[in-house]
C-alpha cells in the first residue's frame, strides 16, 4: 500500500510543483477546439438534434482524458531514460502491482484535471451545461485507467523515448480523431465503420454523450470498459516485470 | 550467527554473446567495507546492479545473510541500500520530498520517515538545505543526499556504486569521511570503484576485477606487501619499466644504480595500481 503512495505522491508532488503550467497546458488545445469548431465553425451546425459545441464537450473530454491518462509515458520516460528514477523504484521492496497502481492513478489525476478544464471552458465560453453525474466521471475515471495503463505499458516496454513518438502518432492520434470526438461515427463509410467501432474511445464517448445528454445509455458499455481497464492493466504490470535487464 | 553479510557464487551474466561476468564468487563480511576493483567494463557496475535486484543474472547465486536473493526478493530489498553511479535524484523536489518518498516505497511509517530524514541530514550536514530542490544542490551534496537516500531504511548491507566519479578531490575525501562513519556504524559496505587510492584508503579487502572475473581478494596492505613497498620507475621511450623493493635501503640502493643508468627515475611508495598491473599487465 505504501509502494504505490510512494509512486502515486511522487507524480502529485512533481504536478503539484508546475501545477499552474500543467493547467495552462492542458487549457491550451480544449480552447482552440471549443473556440474554432465548437463556437467559429459549429455556430449554426447541430447533431443530433442538439448544437455542436454540447455534441463536441463529451467528445472531447474523452478525447482529452485519453491523451492525458496515456501521457504519462512522457513523465515515465523522463523518470527512466534521463533521470533514473526508475531504478530507485526497482531497488524498492515494492511489486509491479503497486507500481502500476501509483503511476496509472496519477495518470487518471491528469485526466480529471483536464476534464474538469474542459467542463469550465465550455460553460464560460458557451454556456454548455451537461448532465455530469456520478456514472458521467466513473466512465472518465476508466477511459483514463484504460489509456494510463497503456501508456505506462508502451513506456515500459520502448528502449529509446523517441520510440514513444511513434506510438502517439500511429495509435493514439488516429483515434483522437476517429473514435468520436468531432462528428458522429455513423457518419463514416461502412468499410471503416466496423473498425472504429471496436476502439475503446468510441465506446467512451457514445457512452459519455448519452449520459451527458441524459440519454439512455448500455451499462454493459461500463462492463465492458472495466474489463479492457483490467486487461490494459494486467498488459502493464507484465511489462513492468520485463523492464529489468 | 554467520560472520557473512553477502555470499556470491559462481555470477553470470551474458548479454548476447558477450559475458560481463563469467562466474565470480566471493564473501562479504559483516561490518567489512570491501571494494570491488577494475578498469571501466570490468563487471563492477553489473554487480551491483545484480545485488540490488536492477538486473537479472544469467545463472548463479546471492545470499543476503544466508537467505537467497532470488526466492527472498523483497526480505532482501529491505536489507540493501543503493547509491548508484549516476545521481538519481528527482531534481525538482525538494531534499525531504526525496527522503519522505525513499521512505514510503521502503514502507516506513510516517513517524519513523520525520524522524529519519532529521537525524540523516543531521548527520550528512544538510539540515539547514532541507526544503531546498536538489537541482539547486552543488554536485558534492547531491552526493551526499544520494548517499543517506539509501541509508533512509537503515539497510545493513550499503552498495555504493563509484560513489566519487566526478567530483574534486577536496569534496572527495569528504566523501570517504562519510563513508568511513556509516561504516563505523556497523553497515556492511560494499563499494566499487576505478580509483586506486579511493580502494586504498577505505577499504578493509579488495577484490580485482577484470574481463567479468575476480582475479584476486586481499587486504590493501597484503597485496603491497606480496610486491615489495617501494617501487623505482624507470621511464625511457619504451615506456616505463618497473622495480619492486622490499625495504625502503634496498630501493634507494638500487635508485643510485639506476640513476647512473637512466636519466627519469623515481622512488616511491607501492600502490594498488601496481598489484593491478602486475596481476593483469593492464593499467586501469
Amino acid at each position: 500500500m505504501k509502494g504505490f503512495l510512494a509512486i502515486y505522491l511522487r507524480e502529485v508532488f512533481l504536478l503539484r510543483k508546475r501545477l499552474f503550467k500543467v493547467l495552462l497546458s492542458f487549457s491550451v488545445n480544449p480552447f482552440l477546439y471549443i473556440l474554432a469548431f465548437g463556437i467559429g465553425l459549429g455556430k449554426h451546425l447541430s447533431i443530433m438534434g442538439r448544437p455542436y459545441l454540447e455534441f463536441l464537450i463529451p467528445g472531447l473530454i474523452s478525447a482529452s482524458s485519453m491523451l492525458q491518462a496515456f501521457a504519462i509515458n512522457v513523465e515515465i520516460n523522463v523518470a527512466r531514460f534521463y533521470l533514473k528514477v526508475f531504478e530507485e523504484f526497482q531497488s524498492a521492496p515494492i511489486s509491479p502491482l503497486s507500481y502500476a497502481l501509483g503511476e496509472v492513478l496519477s495518470g487518471v489525476t491528469r485526466a480529471f484535471l483536464s476534464v474538469l478544464i474542459i467542463i469550465v471552458l465550455g460553460y464560460l465560453l458557451g454556456g454548455v451545461k451537461l448532465n455530469f453525474s456520478g456514472i458521467f466521471f466513473l466512465v472518465v475515471f476508466l477511459n483514463a485507467f484504460i489509456f494510463a495503463s497503456l501508456g505506462l505499458a508502451s513506456a515500459m516496454s520502448i528502449k529509446a523515448h523517441a520510440d514513444q513518438t511513434l506510438i502517439t502518432n500511429f495509435i493514439i492520434t488516429p483515434m483522437m480523431f476517429l473514435g468520436g470526438t468531432f462528428f458522429p461515427v455513423e457518419n463514416l463509410p461502412p468499410l471503416i465503420k466496423p473498425l472504429i467501432e471496436i476502439l475503446p474511445l468510441t465506446l467512451v464517448s457514445k457512452t459519455l454523450r448519452a449520459i451527458a445528454f441524459g440519454e439512455e445509455f448500455y451499462y454493459q458499455n461500463i462492463l465492458i470498459l472495466a474489463i479492457i481497464a483490467m486487461l490494459c492493466f494486467f498488459i502493464a504490470i507484465i511489462t513492468i516485470k520485463k523492464a529489468k535487464d | 550467527m554467520s560472520n557473512v553479510a553477502l555470499d556470491i557464487k559462481d555470477l553470470k551474466k551474458k548479454y548476447g554473446s558477450l559475458f560481463a561476468l563469467k562466474g565470480i564468487s566471493f564473501q562479504v563480511y559483516r561490518g567489512e567495507l570491501f571494494s570491488l576493483l577494475g578498469p571501466n567494463g570490468a563487471g563492477k557496475t553489473t554487480t551491483l546492479r545484480i545485488i540490488s535486484g536492477l538486473t537479472a543474472p544469467s545463472s548463479g547465486n546471492i545470499y543476503i545473510f544466508g537467505k537467497s536473493l532470488f526466492t527472498e526478493e523483497i526480505w532482501a530489498k529491505n536489507k540493501i541500500g543503493l547509491v548508484p553511479q549516476q545521481i538519481n535524484l528527482d531534481l525538482e523536489l525538494t531534499v525531504e520530498e526525496n527522503l519522505f518518498i525513499h521512505g514510503l516505497l521502503f514502507k516506513m511509517s510516517l513517524k519513523e520517515i520525520k524522524k529519519r530524514i532529521t537525524e540523516l541530514l543531521e548527520m550528512a550536514d544538510l539540515l539547514d538545505r532541507k526544503k531546498s530542490k536538489v537541482k539547486e544542490l552543488s554536485g558534492g551534496l547531491r552526493r551526499r543526499l544520494l548517499i543517506i537516500r539509501a541509508l533512509m531504511h537503515s539497510p545493513e548491507i550499503l552498495l555504493l556504486d563509484e560513489p566519487t566519479v566526478g567530483l574534486d578531490p577536496h569534496i572527495r575525501r569528504k566523501i570517504w569521511s562519510f563513508i568511513k562513519t556509516i561504516q563505523a556504524s556497523g553497515t556492511t559496505i560494499i563499494l566499487t570503484t576505478h580509483y586506486m587510492e579511493e580502494a586504498e584508503a577505505l577499504s578493509d579487502r579488495v577484490a580485482f576485477i577484470n574481463k567479468g572475473e575476480i582475479i584476486a581478494i586481499d587486504t590493501p596492505s597484503n597485496f603491497v606487501k606480496k610486491l615489495g613497498n617501494f617501487a623505482i620507475d624507470i621511464y625511457s621511450n619504451n615506456g616505463i619499466v618497473t622495480h619492486f623493493f622490499k625495504n625502503k635501503e634496498e630501493a634507494e640502493e638500487a635508485l643510485l644504480k639506476f640513476s647512473q643508468k637512466y636519466p627519469y627515475v623515481s622512488l616511491r611508495k607501492v600502490n594498488l595500481e601496481d598489484v593491478f598491473i602486475k596481476l593483469t599487465g593492464e593499467r586501469v
